[in-house]
């Protein structure tokens, strides 16, 4: 997009992380607009004034617990559902008076919605017939497309003749034949059991890359999303309550609910004592010590109440007392969980809280740690973060 | 012990009792319709005379093609009334009259049959009077009447298979460019097809079945089988009724063990689909 009368020298937008992160490039054309878009069902708000822009090519998830609007939000942009209020642009496209059946969008159903009656030639054949393409075309796009979900042998089943991994490819297959501009997928993997899920999921992505299709994904389940996903939008009560990237939402979550939902997370309540540039320090109760955070908070006034936040695989154990003053506290582990890679501990801080720690299990037969046993949890200035809201 | 085994003896001869309750009335029905004596309570000889009797008697055959011709006609209608109608009721979630159309609609279903023959019957006079149509009573105001009663019954299997129904299948359909008409004709219809199917049947039964009504809607010369039947038995049972009863059974029953056997393929087809879907995946 960078060209000579911006001044932009030209090689930015090749650089790889330029090309990659289109959201960080002020000149990149957003694909799909969402503007002030709301969606009403009498006194219910299910999506609420919602302003979101995706870019070509993306992978973007909507996550959130169910009931948060995502769905509704899916479905209008398939055409299903009339917005009442704003607008949604495909490719520049006012959406708003186009039927379902004159998208250029597909999606791909919780339930795959595969059509009982008919072969999985005929499921996937069925929306090219629509367009009125010739059979030669027809048979050729379908086979394509079968080779590409690894199904050619399995193009005169019926649909209750396949396995639930099946369904799902024939279901992606059926939504991707169209070639469509966007391809919505509504808990693509939610129905497949865990080691299949996460096969799929890398199939998923190797696809997506491969025919360079915009996703629009709906899920529940965090990891799918944090495997997935270019990006992530958290939703919340039908607003969308933080966008960015899998990495920025996990390590830098911009509000409390944000860090409860994706992953777990410990929260220490406290006051500020001390804010400055470089640093916060807050005196914390429930934590039972000094909290010292190596990023300013600059909004912030002396003395008000904020939440810290520290993820579990950031905090050290030991049995030993830690060199260092800040960030150190005392408790007794009641619950240990042994997961095979990582162990999840559970400790009871004097001031009564329940912290969670993770260790990884570096080596065979290493049980550290056990019930009852005192020990000193401890962690870096730049593992933890403030939280206002 | 005792009451074990009291009980194990108990419980066949229940059984033997229920069928035999069941089925002797219709089993002493066939052995007389071989009966030779023209007296049904007596025991001459085995014949198949009145079989023979029967096929030469043009009032019951007849009466037996104009039930066929009525059945056909009512239950096809009744099918796509009763379709259209279930569909509203399963598809179109609130609308003005939406509680009035579901109860009106079931109503058939509880309405005494002599109240719905009577209603038809002072409604066709009516509408004769004002309109001059339809001209007299016949086959035509038989059928009407028949497709008013039975297609509340098609409305009750069509709605509650559509309930069953994933919705987004018909929204997948319109999301992959199937515009609504398409979507009803490709997607819907194929998949209610087995509920049009036993509401077809179950239209067609009750026509071929139905004696009340029709006595009332009908008129000369309009006699169904149920009304020749009852009017000769009423004169006294003749054999040849025997002989008829039979041929019914017998086609009743074949009509049963066909929709068992396709019960078993069907469960044979379902077992082996289930063992494809269970294949390990390559």
């Amino acid at each position: 997009m960078a060209d000579s009368t911006t001044g932009r020298p030209p090689a930015a937008s090749n650089e790889p992380g330029q090309a990659r992160e289109p959201w960080n490039d002020p000149e990149a054309v957003p694909y799909i607009q969402l503007e002030n878009l709301s969606k009403r069902f009498g006194n219910f708000t299910a999506v609420d004034n919602i302003s979101l822009d995706i870019y070509k090519s993306e992978l973007f998830c909507l996550l959130g617990g169910s009931g948060c609007g995502k769905s509704t939000l899916l479905r209008m942009l398939a055409g299903f559902e009339a917005a009442s209020e704003g607008r949604i642009l495909l490719d520049g496209v006012d959406m708003a008076d186009i039927p379902p059946y004159e998208r250029p969008v597909n999606m791909m159903f919780q339930s795959y919605a595969l059509f009982p009656h008919m072969t999985v030639q005929g499921n996937i054949a069925f929306g090219l017939k629509q367009e009125g393409m010739p059979r030669p075309e027809i048979d050729r796009r379908v086979s394509d497309m079968l080779e590409l979900v690894k199904l050619g042998d399995y193009a005169k089943r019926k649909p209750h003749q396949l396995s639930g991994g099946q369904r799902q490819r024939v279901a992606l297959a059926r939504a991707l034949v169209k070639r469509p501009k966007l391809l919505l997928l509504d808990e693509p993997l939610g129905a497949l059991d865990k080691k299949l899920r996460e096969n799929t999921q890398f199939e998923l992505m190797t696809l997506q890359e491969e025919l360079d299709i915009t996703f629009v994904v709906v899920t529940h389940d965090q990891e799918e999303a944090m495997t997935l996903s270019s990006r992530i939008g958290v939703m919340d009560q039908g607003r969308i309550v933080q966008v960015g990237s899998p990495n920025e939402i996990y390590e830098h979550p911009s509000s409390r609910l944000v860090a409860n939902f994706i992953g777990s997370v410990n929260l220490f309540e406290g006051n500020v004592v001390e804010d400055e540039a470089d640093h916060v320090r807050i005196q914390s109760a429930e934590a039972g010590c000094m909290l010292y955070i190596d990023h300013g908070v600059n909004q912030i006034v002396e003395g008000s109440r904020v939440s810290v936040a520290v993820r579990p695989e950031k905090i050290k154990i030991s049995r030993d007392s830690p060199e260092q003053e800040d960030n150190v506290t005392r408790g007794v582990i009641e619950e240990v969980a042994y997961m095979g890679s990582l162990s999840i501990y559970r400790i009871r801080l004097s001031s009564g809280v329940m912290v969670q720690a993770t260790q990884p299990n570096l080596d065979r037969d290493t049980r550290q740690f056990t019930w009852e046993d005192e020990v000193y949890l401890s962690w870096n200035p730049y593992s933890a973060l403030v939280l206002t809201t | 012990m005792k009451s074990i085994l009291g009980r194990i003896r108990f419980l066949p001869v229940c059984l033997a009792l229920g069928l035999a309750f069941l089925y002797i009335p219709i089993l002493s029905l066939i052995i007389y319709s071989f009966n030779e004596s023209k007296l049904v309570t007596v025991w001459s000889g085995f014949s198949t005379k009145w079989y023979g009797e029967l096929f030469r008697n043009q009032q019951i055959i007849d009466a037996a093609l104009l039930s066929l011709r009525i059945a056909v006609m009512s239950a096809c209608a009744a099918v796509v009334l009763g379709t259209i109608a279930g569909f509203v009721l399963a598809r179109m979630r609130r609308f003005r009259g939406r509680t009035l159309l579901a109860g009106m609609s079931m109503a058939p279903l509880v309405m005494p049959e002599i109240i719905t023959g009577l209603s038809l019957l002072l409604f066709f006079i009516a509408l004769e009077k004002m309109t001059g149509w339809p001209n007299g009573r016949g086959i035509t105001t038989v059928t009407i009447a028949h497709i008013t009663f039975s297609m509340a019954y098609v409305a009750v299997i069509v709605q509650s298979r559509l309930a069953d129904m994933d919705p987004s299948l018909e929204e997948a359909a319109m999301d992959l460019g199937a515009r609504p008409l398409k979507v009803f004709f490709a997607i819907t219809l194929p998949i209610v097809a087995p509920a049009l199917i036993s509401g077809w049947l179950l239209a067609f039964t009750l026509s071929i079945d139905d004696l009340v009504i029709a006595s009332f809607v009908s008129g000369p010369g309009a006699s169904t089988l149920p009304m020749v039947i009852f009017s000769k038995v009423r004169l006294g049972v003749s054999p040849d009724i025997n002989a008829l009863a039979t041929i019914i059974i017998g086609i009743v029953a074949l009509g049963v063990l066909l929709a068992a056997l396709a019960f078993k393929r069907q469960e044979r087809l379902q077992g082996r689909d289930a063992r494809l879907a269970n294949l390990p995946e390559d």
